[in-house]
């Protein structure tokens, strides 16, 4: 029986047990000499949550159990043969034999194959016409196996299923059973609610655990074939992507050229962003009348946002081709301007930088308070000159906290790099070649056929934790200063 | 006694000359100053202006595309030489269908049918895309054989080009991909109405290909709507739980805290870094599939929340102290106050939150990438679990293609992206005005 079935059947018992349970409420209600605690309906409530909730743990128990218990009794199958065979691991084998125990599914019920073909060589074409692939090096042997996971896991399918069905069940009658006048349904149901309430707010932190984990355990892995040197101290960017089967060679995954351009591109892109937006949030907040205001803040906000893809498709279509065109005209042949380069990938990521510090800022000097402003232009100062000397300093720890939010915005975008920026890891000053970036590896190394044992693939992982770290930091480091400047005010 | 004596007649004051202050410098900083701001805002709206143009120069023409009007004669002797499609149904899958259009061209332009160059250069105007239109024509209606259909068929992805004028044709013939002969053609016919510009359903509603011709993006457009729906379902949920925890429950300890700052860096984690998550736990450690919607889905959540999460909590943070007070007063329940007065009174904020929310699941690329939405799907998915790809995903896979052609199909797809993103935007402001109400 499928999961989905399950779970309607299992939402069903507790339906029909809301409904006894508010009328057998209502019942009591109305007859009751003492006067009642809840509503009825809250006793309702509270005998459904008594019928789904254990049986919806009982079922996410028992499939993560009886999972890993057959694996394991079919691990025990497996061993004397994984020895000598060229089958490198039994985690490989198993995998194997998952696959075709989901092949053999396939054709279960068909009365052409009441007898499963008992070799590979038979099997394999019958499998993939109905999709489903086989490794190459799969053995005759896994064959029972890869049937008997399947009766396994059929029978503890069902054992699950009765089980969950009696549990919920059996819950539904303790429910019904304890509906008096006043017993307290509407305190149980309200604390269910606030546990739910809580579970839901603690998924942000399993996020954050789950992204610190997963990388943190591909990066170990990692590590154990690449030595630490060899990753942050390299200055040569060439994993050498092995071809499948063939002998993996050590590749060289120097951190430092994808840091470089990482760094450099974003260095470009904020010497633009950041001029443009300030000076036009100070603009915005100082000096445009309120209609100047309402037209051109909403439009620079278009431009936070467009999807960066768009930027990306800019930069490699027009902002790339102009540049190099342009410095070809001046330089009179070949231009020294890279279609794709530093600069292209700079200036765009600075286009999509501008809304971020223009709001950003517009905030913060907003937020100085008017007497500041008053004074200083009582004492006779210009509106610039009180900007200049009163405003910005007063508003500059958080603008610097505002720019360094920008920077790791900048140092973990990956649409516009990929397009614009280049794949080939230079190390170089010129702004005007092509250099790459973290998130350009992270998404070659991690698209196509991959295999996630080899070096080359969990390079991704360790990349995307030197990127998160990075991010993080400034992140916290700019909530601090933000947070140590509001205080001033208030 | 003062010492100081009065010489200087009476010369009045006023006529010193004024302290020089440099106010006309001073003056002239602050209009410099203004400028710059001007010119800040200027250079803005310009870029914004240069990246819309950009777009819709390049893409308007891909909603028209180029085809030709064919009488096109189903002739059994091509379909179905030997009479075995009674017995044998494959027989109408393998024919040689792109035989058939050619023959129909090749009498249409009066071309010698024995001339092998030629017919061959008639047979480059057509699409190979027409394969699978009259396949499908015949396969679902076996009765038009031996009759003679009139049918609009696509041009190649080549003479789209050279119909749209964006194939240089000053360029040697040699060197471009459309002969002098097969544009004498082009033009023959385009004076004779047999080929014309048609709107170009086929963008909306075909899968991938590797013709531009027959590219299009509706397996995307599915793709997307499954995750936006998968989106919508349980960030709103879980997002609207957590922040009522957050501002209504919550009581001031370590665990709030905790989750707080990790709301707050969430929301500033790269994107790409949620790929990673998604990869390593949904398809390397739950095994769910790879391409599927669902997976692009989860990611897409868990990247949304934290943005959710922040509207929902400002929202809440807007309904005034006094309204919970009065409910508490009358002897509502803190979980009945929250859910009868508080949550219906922030409902406008939170949907508007929502919207943005969902707008930005749609328009990010990169964590799909790394779980396999770079996938070639030419069918449309049935399930969240089928192979599928999303509309931004196309757009950079059509970006990375080397044609002509694509680069105006990439532009319309992103038209049509920025489309959808403009409508979610716009009826978000709309709500806010509209609905949201000012304590």
């Amino acid at each position: 029986m499928s999961w989905g079935l399950l779970l309607t059947i299992i939402v069903f018992i507790g339906v029909v047990g809301y409904v006894l349970g508010n009328a057998r409420a209502k019942n009591q209600i109305a007859t009751a000499t003492e006067k009642p605690h809840s509503r009825a309906h809250y006793h309702g409530w509270w005998v459904f949550l008594l019928a789904v909730l254990p049986a919806l743990f009982f079922m996410a128990a028992w499939s993560a159990g009886s999972y890993a218990y057959v694996d394991r009794a079919v691990s025990e199958q497996l061993p004397a043969q994984t020895e000598d065979s060229a089958i490198a691991s039994r985690s490989l084998a198993l995998g194997m034999v998952h696959n075709l125990a989901e092949g053999l599914r396939r054709i279960e019920g068909d009365p052409a194959f009441a007898q499963v073909p008992q070799s590979f060589e038979e099997l394999r074409p019958i499998l993939a016409e109905r999709g489903v692939a086989l490794a190459s090096d799969t053995q005759d042997y896994m064959i029972p196996i890869a049937l008997d996971l399947n009766a396994m896991q059929d029978n503890a399918a069902m054992i699950g299923t009765v089980l969950a069905i009696l549990i919920a069940l059996g819950g539904a009658y303790l429910g019904l059973r304890s509906v008096r006048p006043r017993s307290r349904a509407r305190n149980n149901v309200e604390r269910v609610i606030t546990w739910g309430l809580l579970a839901a707010s603690t998924i942000a932190i399993l996020t954050t655990v789950g992204i610190v984990f997963s990388m943190l355990f591909e990066t170990i892995h990692f590590f154990r074939s690449v030595s630490l040197s060899n990753f942050f101290l390299g200055t040569v960017w060439d994993p050498r992507f092995a071809a499948a089967g063939a002998e993996a060679q050590e590749g060289q995954f120097g951190l430092i050229p994808l840091l470089a351009g990482t760094v450099y591109i974003a260095f470009v892109a904020m010497l633009f962003a950041v001029p443009v937006g300030l000076m036009a949030a100070i603009y915005m907040a100082e000096y445009a009348s309120k209609r100047v205001r309402s037209v051109v803040k909403p439009l620079l906000e278009v431009l936070a946002g467009i999807p960066t893809i768009v930027y990306g498709f800019f930069a490699m279509v027009t902002v790339g081709p102009f540049l190099r065109d342009i410095s070809a005209a001046i330089a009179g042949g070949p231009g020294f301007i890279q279609a794709q380069s530093v600069l292209t990938a700079g200036l765009v990521m600075g286009i999509m930088l501008i809304p971020f510090v223009s709001s950003l800022s517009d905030d913060i000097i907003t937020a100085v308070p008017r007497a500041m402003r008053d004074g200083s232009l009582g004492l006779g100062a210009t509106r610039s000159e009180t900007i200049k000397r009163v405003i910005l300093p007063a508003a500059l720890p958080g603008i610097v906290g505002a720019l360094l939010l920008t920077a790791s915005r900048a140092i973990g975008e990956t649409m516009i790099v990929v397009l614009a920026a280049g794949v080939a890891a230079n190390l170089t000053l010129n702004p005007f070649e092509a250099m790459t970036t973290i998130t350009v590896k992270i998404v070659n190394q991690l698209t196509g056929d991959l295999e996630f044992t080899s070096p080359q693939t969990l390079v991704a992982f360790a990349l995307g934790m030197t990127l998160f770290v990075l991010t993080l930091g400034m992140n916290v480091f700019a909530l601090y200063i933000v947070r140590k400047y509001r205080e001033q005010y208030e | 006694m003062s010492d100081a004596v009065y010489k200087g007649g009476n010369a009045p004051r006023a006529a010193a000359a004024r302290r020089d202050i440099g106010i006309k410098k001073r003056y002239a900083a602050e209009q410099r100053f203004r400028m710059y701001g001007v010119a800040a805002i200027a250079v803005g709206l310009f870029f914004l202006a240069a990246l819309l143009w950009s777009v819709v120069s390049n893409g308007y023409t891909a909603f028209w595309q180029t085809s030709i009007n064919l009488d096109v004669t189903f002739a059994e002797s091509v379909i179905d030489p030997n009479g075995e499609r009674a017995t044998d149904p494959n027989k109408l899958l393998t024919a040689n269908y792109p035989k058939l259009a050619t023959e129909a061209l090749v009498a249409k332009l009066g071309v010698d049918p024995e001339n092998r160059k030629l017919v061959r250069e008639v047979g480059g105007l057509i699409s190979n895309g027409v394969r699978t239109q009259l396949r499908d024509m015949v396969v679902s209606d076996p009765a038009i054989i031996g009759t003679t259909r009139n049918v609009w068929v696509l041009a190649s992805g080549d003479v789209d080009s050279a119909v749209k004028g964006q194939v240089n044709l000053e360029v040697d013939e040699s060197r471009r991909k459309v002969s002098d002969q097969q544009l004498t053609w082009i033009r023959t016919m385009e004076a004779d109405g047999v080929l014309e510009q048609r709107f170009n359903t086929g963008l909306f509603t075909r899968g991938a290909s590797s013709r531009p011709e027959t590219a299009g993006m509706g397996v995307a457009i599915v793709g997307s709507l499954y995750m936006m729906m998968i989106v919508l379902l349980l960030a709103l949920p879980i997002g609207v739980a957590a922040s009522i925890y957050l501002e209504e429950f919550a009581p001031q300890n370590k665990l709030t805290d905790l989750i707080e700052v990790n709301i707050n860096n969430l929301a500033a984690v790269p994107s790409i870094v949620f790929g990673l998550l998604g990869l390593a736990v949904f398809i390397n450690f739950m095994h769910l599939p790879r391409s599927a919607s669902l997976v692009g889905g989860l990611v897409l959540t868990l990247m949304t929340l934290p943005t959710i999460i922040i509207a929902t909590r400002a929202a809440l943070r807007a309904v005034p102290p006094s309204i919970r007070a009065a409910a508490l007063g009358l002897g509502a329940s803190r979980t009945q106050t929250v859910f009868h007065h508080v949550l219906p009174l922030a409902a406008p904020g939170i949907l508007t939150g929502t919207i943005i929310g969902l707008a930005q699941a749609l328009g990010e690329t990169a964590p799909l990438l790394l779980i396999g939405m770079v996938a070639f799907v030419a069918d449309y998915p049935t399930t969240p679990l089928d192979p599928a790809t999303a509309l931004p995903v196309q757009i950079y896979m059509w970006a990375n293609e080397a044609e002509r052609a694509f680069v105006e199909r990439t532009s319309g797809a992103i038209m049509v992206l920025l489309l959808f993103l403009a409508v979610m935007n716009i009826t978000a402001i709309i709500l806010r005005r509209r609905v949201e109400r000012r304590w």
